[in-house]
């Protein structure tokens, strides 16, 4: 799969497919940029749990800090990747064996090997691209900032249940 | 996995940044004139002013109606952000503020719109910037102007009034070569004609009052960040790369990516010096964006018919627009905006200062006045109106001598246009 280019569906799909994420390098620091994220995608309905040895035991966002994917006790359906590319490869293998069925990558991190490892087993794989900033542009919250979401509708955009200030995205609905 | 078609570029001038309103079901976009937005609850307030989460706090800093206008111009040029403001000079000042410190330099073409040189000459001095002009003609004159302290560099697509097209790949590779982002102000061409993404510009400026909007109703600006400088690279660019104080420590570049240039313009310069575009502005110009490739077409056309028609007239001396075959820059506009070179020249008339006060006194249909970029065809005698407090070697270099006159063409038929010159240049 050509991984320069994701089709907005693909995104969606993943993004309304699934609800549990863990955010493996989230950050307790409140002006970091894994914070922003983990926050808002929790404010989305996402159950985030994050994964950092540094913080094992404490709580980010009133949720507990595991040191390693295989410590979670819960289902994970998307690892998201706050680390070096580096790191890709040795948590894509830890993905596999909790049996994720996705490794998204945040921005600037990006490694085609860790790809390959997922896709042979049958995960889904999203590199250089932030959750909150996908789920921001496809639902039209990124465009209040004049952000070019490159997407266009002729639909009523979704407005969520929690006040006029925020959307939502819907399965197979652009 | 089929990736998404790319829409074209009239269908983008339409759509682009624009859904039916969530609350209403409106399919234009609605003129949100108020003030202020409610917070659903503390807890949104205080994400709202953390930038934790994306919404509207105050149309100072964004506005629904506004943020269409935004996306739009983000589009159209191919960027990844716009920011809308008050009018172009608040552009560029937003643009300056956000990338210099006092004490910065940095590199401008000095074919400019005057009102631009008097902004950096004289203004800009008061912030500690200082502008260092160079030949838009002549990309080596930028090389020689760059010092240890130019933090950017700055040209027009197509140079007012001079009609010169510049040579934007070779002022991109100076740039690339000194590690500066390359502003572009696209006024006289709009995306429609030249896209400077596409040779290498890092930041674009417009005033969208001229073409884009193009009614001659309405003043404001844009900016595109093009997502292509990397703000982090060089540490040159604290507003950027380093801890912002008035956030919180949060540092632009790492949250936000290849838009953060945008970002901060209009949460740190926009939020604090204060120039607004009005939502009603953003509304009457959207709506003439969306016809904005039709009426640059024919404005071209127009332009390319009395251009040709002036250059054979006795009392004219000479005729610069880059659309004639025998211009010094048709080379250069075939090459970046093949389907026409604007709709704003000018041409030199025999009878020097004189002849051209007579002749802005004697048209019938051409308005005299101060702007460019209306329905309505312009016309205006630079030498005694926007180029006047220039200097004389300042008003030549700017192609703004005593014998010039400039043209903005409009969408009239052209030979009405054509006869109104006729009649005012036997007169004259």
């Amino acid at each position: 799969m050509n991984h320069d280019v994701y089709s907005d569906a693909y995104i969606r799909d993943i993004l309304t497919n699934h609800r549990t994420i863990a955010m493996v390098g989230a950050s307790p620091n409140t002006s970091r940029p894994s914070y922003f994220a983990m926050k808002y995608l929790k404010a989305k309905g996402f159950c985030v749990i994050p994964v950092n040895p540094g913080q094992a035991g404490k709580e980010i966002l009133g949720e507990k800090v595991y040191a390693s994917l295989a410590d979670i006790v819960e289902k994970v359906d998307i690892v998201d990747i706050f680390r070096g590319s580096e790191a890709a490869v040795a948590i894509t293998r830890e993905a596999i064996r909790i049996a994720a069925h996705v490794v998204w990558m945040q921005i600037g991190v990006r490694n085609d090997e860790a790809a390959r490892l997922a896709e042979a087993a049958g995960l889904q794989v999203v590199m250089n691209r932030c959750p909150k900033i996908e789920y921001g542009r496809l639902s039209g919250e990124l465009s209040w900032a004049g952000v070019n979401s490159r997407r266009l509708s002729s639909k009523r955009p979704l407005l969520g249940v929690k006040g006029v200030q925020h959307r939502v995205l819907a399965s197979g609905r652009d | 996995m089929i990736a998404d078609r790319k829409p074209g570029f009239n269908t983008l001038a339409i759509h682009a940044g624009a859904q039916p309103d969530p609350a209403t079901g409106a399919r234009a976009t609605p003129i949100y004139q108020t003030t202020s937005f409610v917070f659903d609850d503390v807890e949104h307030a205080a994400a709202l002013f953390n930038l934790e989460t994306f919404g509207n706090i105050y149309t100072r800093i964004t506005n629904p109606t506004q943020a269409v206008l935004e996306e739009r111009v983000a589009a159209l040029e191919g960027g990844t952000a716009g920011l809308a403001v008050a009018s172009g000079h608040a552009s560029q000042m937003l643009v300056f503020h956000t990338l210099l410190e006092p004490g910065d330099e940095f590199v401008s073409a000095r074919q400019l719109y005057g009102g631009s040189i008097n902004q950096f000459t004289h203004s800009f001095k008061k912030c500690g910037w200082t502008v260092r002009f160079a030949d838009t003609t002549d990309a080596d004159s930028f090389r020689a102007a760059l010092t240890p302290k130019t933090k950017a560099i700055f040209v027009e697509s197509i140079a007012n009034p001079g009609g010169i097209i510049t040579d934007i790949a070779a002022v991109a590779a100076v740039a690339k070569e000194a590690g500066v982002p390359l502003i572009v102000d696209n006024t006289l061409a709009t995306p429609y004609l030249i896209r400077p993404i596409e040779h290498g510009a890092d930041i674009i400026v417009h005033s969208l009052t001229k073409f884009l909007g193009g009614h001659g109703n309405s003043i404001g600006g844009a900016i595109v960040d093009c997502g292509t400088f990397d703000w982090l690279k060089s540490g040159r660019y604290p507003t950027l790369s380093a801890p912002t104080a008035s956030y919180h420590g949060i540092t632009f570049a790492e949250t936000f990516g290849n838009f953060a240039f945008a970002i901060a313009c209009r949460v740190l310069s926009l939020r604090d010096l204060g120039p607004a575009i009005s939502p009603f502005n953003a509304f009457l110009i959207l709506t003439g964006i969306e016809t904005l490739p039709l009426r640059m077409q024919r404005h071209c056309d127009n332009a390319l018919a009395v251009a040709t028609w002036l250059s054979r007239h006795p009392k004219v001396a000479w005729v610069n627009y880059a659309g004639l075959a025998d211009n010094k820059y048709h080379a250069l506009a075939k090459r970046y905006c093949p389907q026409g070179a604007g709709a704003v020249f000018t041409f030199g008339l025999k009878g020097g200062y004189e002849a051209g006060i007579a002749l802005v006194s004697n048209v019938k249909l051409f308005s005299h006045l101060a702007n460019i970029g209306d329905t309505r065809s312009l016309i205006i005698h630079p030498a005694s109106t926007t180029h006047r407090q220039l200097t004389d070697e300042q008003r030549m270099r700017a192609g703004a001598g005593d014998e010039v006159v400039r043209l903005s063409i409009g969408l009239e038929d052209v030979d009405d246009i054509i006869a109104d010159l006729d009649q005012a240049l036997a007169a004259a």
